[in-house]
């Protein structure tokens, strides 16, 4: 199988063809201009993360929601689930910077925490 | 009247940042002016992150990074005046500002920087024929909605401009249900990082389509649709390639143009390009005292050069402060773009100085594998190849402060080599 | 409830006459089908005072237009609006139509305009120094001038309802009954009764007229396109400039306004009888603007545009149309205001009184009240307040101190005022007409959802129920969460 993707590892935003097998291992990285290219191609065909940003509920806080992110990547294809437990939770007024809203998410051992203070 | 040795207007990432290196620099007096009620400015709506890599080496969200900035001002003696809006700079550096608890203050100032920031291009500066239904809104503003307030401006978005803040709404709005059908793009390339055209789009399935722009717009009360078409290489329409695209919503993206109404009024010099001020190496502006940084001065892709541009300010500032030959004529060197550059900042340097210049710019097109050359008259400062060159990156070159003072023509010329 | 009188249509034209009929001892009701008061031609026209040497002399338009240039500044004066005697010049650029200005002069002589001058291209240069250097000569009429709107339609209203009358919005009339000397009249919200009814339905007063079986005129929507720029262009332009009229119409002029901004336009296209909610604006049409206004004035860009809008003129399908104002033939107790296209602004204090007269002459009974408050008083502007001004009505409330929009500088207190004023805004847009809040540059792009906030709150509605003009316009749909 063969893949195109752009590379965000700089600006310069090389074209990077990936040629894959059946059990979606890298064969080969083309298109790529350093040695970053390569690693990104790597990891965004066998494990691609992103972190999720987004906000939470909040009961009695100065405002009706607070910033969250993920404490790290998290899985791409797990943005959606997260989203929705996400949407699912409230948390009470007030919010320490950094404090954990959600541990463990989604079973991706990682956290959703405060970005802002309320 | 009050008495400061420097006013800061503006008390986003760009004001903080120049007050606390004025202050670290030795400014004994600095009040900051802030129109909103908090610190912070446009950063407590970005809530994605990408910011700070460069500063702190990490990578933290919009108000992640705001928040490291007050807490430091908050540590300081410096005065913050929340809910304060600045409606005038008169002559003598007496800055006019109005608030819910003094009404009006009048503050003299030893200097003042200006650190308003930009805001986003509207729909009337674009053009676009049509109705005047609601759900056509600046992809800011849609933000703010959604981040600050928790409420959905749209169902079913088309997003006109691919400027980073419509990338990020794009993604946005899709997390919190929304779907958006598409991101027109007049140019033949985006405006935003690449960084978020694959992690904004590419990731969410949303198509971005270059060289095409939203010609009507449709439906009475609410936005019902809007008819999009191919433009040729003049940005003109071309006919027979209209398509109807049904959506509640219109995003704008289209650009941020600096807030320098009230430069201007102070007798500031505008730059036509960057839409705002002329300045010199340290930010000050032709009006002696009066200093420009972040959005305000020049629009910026990352926070960080913001802080940076900033840190230049406030120790321009606090140099100035200082000295006691405060109305000192200096000589300058002018730094003009050509070719490929459309604008450098500074515009001016002055001939002694005694500290290499970060020379910041943009270019007019993308350009692959061109170089870029700083010269004097015939005399090469600096040359450098670059694989790619894009508008929508801002680049900086850095002149050695010897390579200034031996110059012979006090004029440098910054150009992209194809 | 039952009224002495309905007025239909709270434009211009509706509220000034609600406003004449209120210094009568009786119950007037204003049906509006909009959310808010001027949201027809009132709220996109050229916003000009003609001095009147357009029309037919001897008709109801010419008659009513020099009445009307010659009462504005003393409405605009009791109801506090803002207007400005800037007086016009029609350019010429041709010996031909130098012959067009001496007719024009001849009309405007006979119409009875005061003090015009046909002058040179000099004196012409000194008074527009940004004029092409094509134009030779122009008409200078000093009667005429510029005036806000829709702000003198709110005034008019806001003194109306002041004066004892009731505004009834969202309330657009579908069918009229008349029997046992009563209308009936089913609006959309609910059946209002009245003895009289005054026709103000701008472009749709032929099918409210139909209701009563009243068919004798038809109206079609006549298209204008606008531009409207930024202050900074203000130094462009001094007076009113009009292109010399052709057969196609008066032509494109370009003006200040009120408020310190440049207007541009209109263009000049019928419309279907059933477009009359049709005001997108065209690529064709804002072309030409550009393309016209770049004969008056060369260097003149719409790159500091601020917006681009159209408006519906009332134009009544016939030759040599004139307003029709009076009783109806089908029913003397139905008084047509109609077909109230240029000069209607200017005539609006004209027709109010004239609409008054015919009143009194059908219905002598009705005596004039005592207590008659003719004055409406000045909003708040804070900008237009000194420092010390400022200082004390910020230490009376607070409010008059947050500067919501950034760009007109308009504070939460001037908001606030607008929303609770008499008939007061319930939408976005309705704050901005009053206030200029998202009037500037910025186009509401900052204090917009600011303003959607205070709306809310003041009206005790939750912010997805706030609208950009009613109805449909919704902003926001539901939480995010």
């Amino acid at each position: 199988m063969i893949k195109e993707m752009t590379c965000v590892a700089c600006p310069l935003g090389c074209q990077l063809t990936v040629e894959l097998n059946d059990k979606n291992e890298v064969l080969s990285v083309t298109g790529n201009t350093c040695k970053r290219g390569e690693q990104y191609a790597h990891d965004e065909c066998t494990n691609p993360v992103r972190m999720l940003t987004t906000t939470i509920k909040v009961n009695g806080g100065s405002l009706p929601v607070i910033p969250v992110k993920t404490s790290a990547p998290i899985p791409k294809g797990k943005m959606f689930d997260c989203m929705k437990v996400i949407n699912s939770e409230v948390v009470d007024a007030p919010i320490k910077m950094g404090e954990v809203l959600i541990s463990n998410i989604c079973d991706t051992g990682v956290d959703i925490v405060a970005t802002n203070e309320m | 009247m009050l008495k400061y040795d420097l006013v800061v207007i503006g008390g986003g990432p760009a004001g903080m940042a120049a007050a606390l290196k004025a202050k670290e620099c030795g400014v004994d007096k600095i009040l900051i002016l802030e129109r909103a009620s908090s610190l912070g400015g446009i950063l407590e709506q970005c809530i994605h992150t990408g910011f700070g890599l460069h500063h702190f080496g990490e990578e933290l969200s919009g108000p992640e990074y705001a928040y490291r900035f007050i807490k430091q001002v908050e540590e300081t003696d410096i005065e913050v005046k929340v809910d304060t809006m600045v409606t005038d700079i008169l002559t003598g550096n007496i800055v006019v500002a109005t608030n819910n608890k003094e009404g009006m203050l009048e503050i003299h100032a030893t200097a003042i920087i200006l650190a308003m920031g930009c805001r986003e291009r509207p729909r009337g500066a674009l053009d676009i024929p049509g109705s005047r239904a609601s759900g056509i809104m600046t992809a800011g503003t849609a933000q703010k909605y959604v981040n600050i307030y928790g409420y959905m401006p749209g169902k079913k978005i088309v997003i006109l401009g691919s400027g980073d803040i419509g990338l990020i709404m794009a993604r946005r709005m899709t997390l919190e249900g929304a779907k958006v059908e598409t991101v027109c793009e007049l140019m033949p390339y985006s405006g935003g990082l690449t960084r978020n055209i694959v992690q904004c789009l590419d990731d969410m399935g949303i198509p971005l389509r270059l060289s095409c722009t939203v010609i009507k717009t449709h439906g009475i009360e609410r936005l019902e649709g809007v008819t999009i078409a191919d433009v040729d290489e003049n940005r003109r329409p071309i006919p027979g390639t209209e398509q109807y695209i049904e959506c509640d919503t219109l995003m704008l993206s289209v650009g941020l143009i600096p807030e320098n109404e009230l430069t201007r009024n102070a007798g500031v010099m505008i730059d036509p390009i960057t839409n705002g001020a002329i300045v010199d190496e340290n930010r000050q502006t032709n009006r002696p005292g009066i200093f420009a940084c972040g959005n305000v001065l020049q629009v910026h892709d990352l926070v960080d050069y913001v802080t940076q541009e900033s840190y230049t300010a406030g120790e321009g500032a606090a140099k100035y402060i200082k000295s006691k030959n405060k109305n000192k004529r200096t000589k300058y060197v002018s730094v003009r773009p050509e070719g490929g550059v459309r604008y450098v900042v500074p515009q001016n340097i002055n001939c002694d100085t005694s500290e290499d210049v970060k020379l910041y710019f943009r270019v007019k097109d993308v350009y692959r594998g061109g170089k870029i050359t700083v010269t004097s008259g015939d005399k090469v400062i600096y040359s450098k190849k670059k694989p790619k060159l894009a508008p929508g990156e801002m680049e900086y070159v850095i002149v050695k402060a010897e390579d200034i003072r031996a110059l012979d023509k006090k004029e440098i010329i910054v150009k992209v080599e194809v | 409830m039952q009224y002495d009188v309905a007025v239909i249509g709270a434009g211009v034209c509706g509220a000034m006459v609600a406003r004449e009929l209120s210094k009568l001892d009786m119950k007037v009701v204003v049906l509006e089908k909009c959310n808010d008061i001027s949201m027809g031609t009132t709220k996109a026209n050229s916003a000009i005072v003609h001095a009147g040497f357009d029309a037919e002399t001897d008709s109801l338009k010419a008659k009513l237009n020099v009445q009307g240039a010659s009462l504005m500044a003393y409405y605009c004066n009791k109801l506090n609006v803002p207007y400005k005697n800037i007086g016009s010049l029609v350019v010429a650029y041709s010996w031909e139509e130098m012959q067009t200005l001496e007719a024009l002069f001849e009309r405007g002589f006979n119409n009875g305009v005061p003090n015009m001058q046909i002058i040179s291209q000099e004196k012409l240069r000194e008074m527009e120094p940004y004029i092409s250097e094509e134009a030779i000569g122009a008409l200078w009429a000093p009667t005429a001038g510029i005036v806000s709107p829709y702000e003198l339609a709110i005034a008019a209203i806001e003194n109306a309802v002041v004066n004892g009358a009731r505004v009834k919005r969202n309330s657009g009339v579908f069918d009229i009954e008349y029997k046992n000397d009563l209308f009936f009249l089913s609006t959309a919200s609910g059946v209002v009764k009245a003895k009289y009814i005054i026709n103000c339905a701008g472009v749709f007063a032929d099918q409210i007229a139909k209701m009563i079986g009243d068919t004798s005129f038809k109206i079609i929507p006549r298209k204008g396109e606008y531009y409207l720029l930024d202050k900074t262009e203000a130094k462009m332009v001094n007076h009113v400039l009009f292109k010399c009229p052709s057969s196609m119409g008066k032509g494109i002029l370009i003006t200040p306004t009120v408020h310190g901004n440049v207007l541009m336009g209109p263009t000049a296209i019928d419309l279907d009888f059933d477009s009359k909610l049709d005001v997108d604006t065209t690529s064709e049409g804002l072309d030409t603007v550009k393309r016209e206004i770049r004969q008056v004035i060369p260097h003149m860009t719409t790159r500091n545009a601020i917006t681009s809008f159209s408006g519906l003129r009332a134009h009544i399908e016939a030759e040599h149309a004139d307003f029709i104002i009076g009783p109806s033939e089908a029913n003397g107790k139905f008084i047509n205001v109609a077909g109230i296209e240029s000069p209607g602004l200017t005539a609006a204090p004209a027709i109010a009184r004239y609409v008054g007269q015919i009143f009194r002459e059908i219905a002598p009974d009705y005596t004039k009240k005592a207590e008659f408050i003719a004055t409406r008083p000045a909003p708040v502007r804070v900008n237009e307040l000194s420092a010390e001004e400022r200082r004390k009505l910020v230490e009376k409330d607070k409010r008059y101190g947050r500067i919501v929009c950034r760009c007109e500088g308009i504070t939460e207190g001037e908001i606030i005022d607008a929303i609770k004023a008499p008939c007061g805004a319930r939408d976005v847009d309705g704050v901005k007409r009053r206030t200029r809040a998202g009037m500037g540059r910025c186009q509401s792009g900052f204090c917009g959802s600011k303003v959607v906030e205070i709306l809310a709150r003041e009206l005790d509605l939750p912010m997805n129920q706030i609208t950009k003009h009613g109805n449909g316009s919704k902003i926001l749909y539901g939480k995010t969460k």
